[in-house]
């Protein structure tokens, strides 16, 4: 009797989830007009959160996975223009996706970036999503994104069910007892970790600081709801990608359950300089499959000064995968991220 | 997570569906009454089309510019832009899908882009050009993607429709219906389960030639 009272409570929980999902909790709103204003905020408010294009921040408000205070409008911030610089190509942080995409500058010097960008999400939400805020997007693992279900990076301690449960969509690199999420579901930031994309941070106190994305991202360990270096209330200002003839001749390949407006299953952004025949340097991160976007080294020490062959591109994909750790339902992946980096290798090779 | 549920379980008719007719209806009165009795002088409401410095909290009058009229209406900040179309301006013809900008029903055009309405917040919406289906035809003449979707027969149930059309119209508008396969990708942010995808894409390029 008291096992299907239980059980009854459990079921009427999760309808209950269901038909709510829609209903944020009430916040104010504030549009900022300086950084200093909107960091000033963040500080005084530890629940108050940036909202920019908020394609992210308010379909996890109505899942109740966040819930904040105030929301801080940071769209009027100067946080915009692409443009050349010694450093390399600088994409103001409130870009949208779509702008960037289809920039001229961004297609011609780093073409992985633009197909990174135009793979991603539907034509709506690039038009709205700003380029910091998709490189903070949550994790799209169902277990975090039910909060009927125990989760270590909604609530830390409370387990992880996704090890041994529905994990088909999940990490097979750089996973933890802890988390085997794929943290970052989203392209950009794979193809920006590839090519060695530096952020331009700024805290409360108007002190900047530049952070390569590969060292952006946190991979799970104990501590998987730390995602990112970000501090804080600390804003992402800027990315600025350094130009290389391996981001020129560049590409992203997804694969996904359907051909389009869907995460990827597997992605790799690869980028290669070659000279009569020999690949001077290369560039590999995958996506999909990493804990965060997945920069390969291995790969690439494979790749350098080896001709620009598929036996080469086998090699480098069996090495970026070695460390693999697959789960019941994701093995697939370790096959599936081999054959999606051997074919943008070979589609940039020519 | 469990201590959220019995506070939002024990206040359905709050949420933002309709039960039906009358409560639209009653809304719509008391939004009238309560825009009167509440309504600021005009010199603070072309204030508030500007500047926004300020943090907005509760119930506040929002002024939206849809299909080239202002429209006030007095909403909390949590209110998105399609349930302030919806609900507290009548104009239905945009559409509630899933409501987490997966389906694409909710499409409209903001300053001449497509965006998901569903998760954009109203307030954040002001002083920007609003278009929504209602806004497609010129006085008794349907928008020729409006034609076109009549031509094809593109839609069966007609609710993923008012989303496929504004999504069109952008499509077509941004050169993204050059080639069918281009369509697809380029219309692919609107789900339509009846399956009506053929159609939708005839009329979408039938209109793109003609552009």
């Amino acid at each position: 009797m008291r096992k299907t009272r239980r059980r009854n409570i459990k079921i009427t929980i999760s309808l209950a989830h269901y038909f709510t999902t829609d209903k944020m909790n009430n916040f104010s709103y504030t549009q900022a007009a300086t950084a200093k204003e909107a960091t000033g905020i963040r500080k005084d408010k530890a629940d108050a959160a940036y909202i920019a294009g908020g394609t992210t921040l308010l379909d996890l408000m109505k899942a109740h996975l966040e819930e904040h205070s105030q929301l801080v409008d940071i769209n009027a911030l100067p946080f915009r223009g692409i443009e050349q610089t010694k450093d390399g190509l600088r994409i103001g942080a409130m870009e949208r996706m779509s702008d960037v995409g289809e920039n001229a500058l961004v297609l011609q010097q780093y073409p992985a970036v633009s197909e990174s960008l135009l793979l991603a999400a539907s034509p709506q939400l690039r038009n709205m999503a700003s380029i910091g805020g998709n490189m903070l997007q949550r994790t799209r693992c169902g277990y975090f994104r039910d909060a009927a279900f125990p989760c270590n990076k909604r609530v830390p301690g409370s387990g992880c069910p996704a090890i041994a449960g529905d994990n088909h969509n999940l990490a097979i690199l750089g996973t933890s007892d802890a988390c085997i999420a794929t943290a970052y579901p989203g392209d950009l930031s794979v193809a920006l970790a590839a090519f060695d994309a530096v952020l331009t941070l700024e805290n409360a106190k108007g002190k900047q600081r530049r952070v390569p994305v590969t060292e952006f991202y946190l991979l799970p360990g104990k501590t998987p709801q730390k995602e990112t270096v970000l501090e804080p209330g600390e804003l992402i200002v800027a990315v600025t990608i350094p130009a290389a003839p391996h981001a020129q001749r560049s590409t992203y390949l997804k694969v996904r359950e359907r051909s389009s407006y869907a995460y990827a299953l597997a992605s790799a952004a690869v980028g290669l300089d070659v000279q009569a025949g020999t690949i001077r340097s290369a560039r590999v991160a995958l996506g999909g499959v990493g804990a965060q976007p997945w920069r390969s080294s291995e790969a690439e020490k494979v790749l350098t000064g080896a001709p620009a062959t598929e036996a080469t591109f086998r090699a480098a994909a069996a090495a970026a995968l070695r460390g693999a750790q697959p789960y019941k339902e994701n093995a697939f992946k370790v096959e599936l991220a081999q054959n999606t980096l051997v074919q943008a290798l070979l589609k940039v090779a020519g | 997570m469990s201590e959220d549920f019995p506070t939002d379980f024990a206040a359905p008719s709050s949420g933002s569906a309709p039960q039906d007719g009358t409560r639209r209806s009653f809304m719509k009165q008391a939004g009238g009454l309560l825009g009167l009795a509440l309504a600021p002088p005009l010199l603070s409401q072309a204030e508030r089309l500007t500047a926004f410095s300020k943090t907005v909290e509760g119930v506040t009058t929002l002024q939206l510019k849809v299909n080239g009229t202002v429209r006030s209406l007095q909403a909390e900040p949590r209110v998105s832009l399609l349930d302030a179309l919806r609900e507290y301006l009548d104009l239905t013809g945009t559409k509630k899908g899933c409501d987490h900008g997966q389906c694409g029903a909710c499409t409209v055009l903001v300053d001449g882009r497509r965006i998901n309405s569903c998760l954009s917040l109203a307030v954040m919406n002001q002083g920007k050009e609003i278009t929504t289906i209602e806004g497609l035809m010129k006085g008794e003449e349907l928008h020729p993607m409006q034609e076109a979707f009549l031509k094809h027969d593109g839609f069966q149930c007609g609710y993923c429709t008012p989303g496929q059309i504004m999504s069109g119209v952008a499509c077509v508008k941004e050169g993204h219906a050059t080639t069918d396969d281009q369509c697809r990708e380029w219309m692919s942010g609107n789900l339509c389960r009846c399956g009506a995808y053929p159609n939708i894409v005839a009329a979408v390029r039938e209109v793109a030639g003609k552009a």
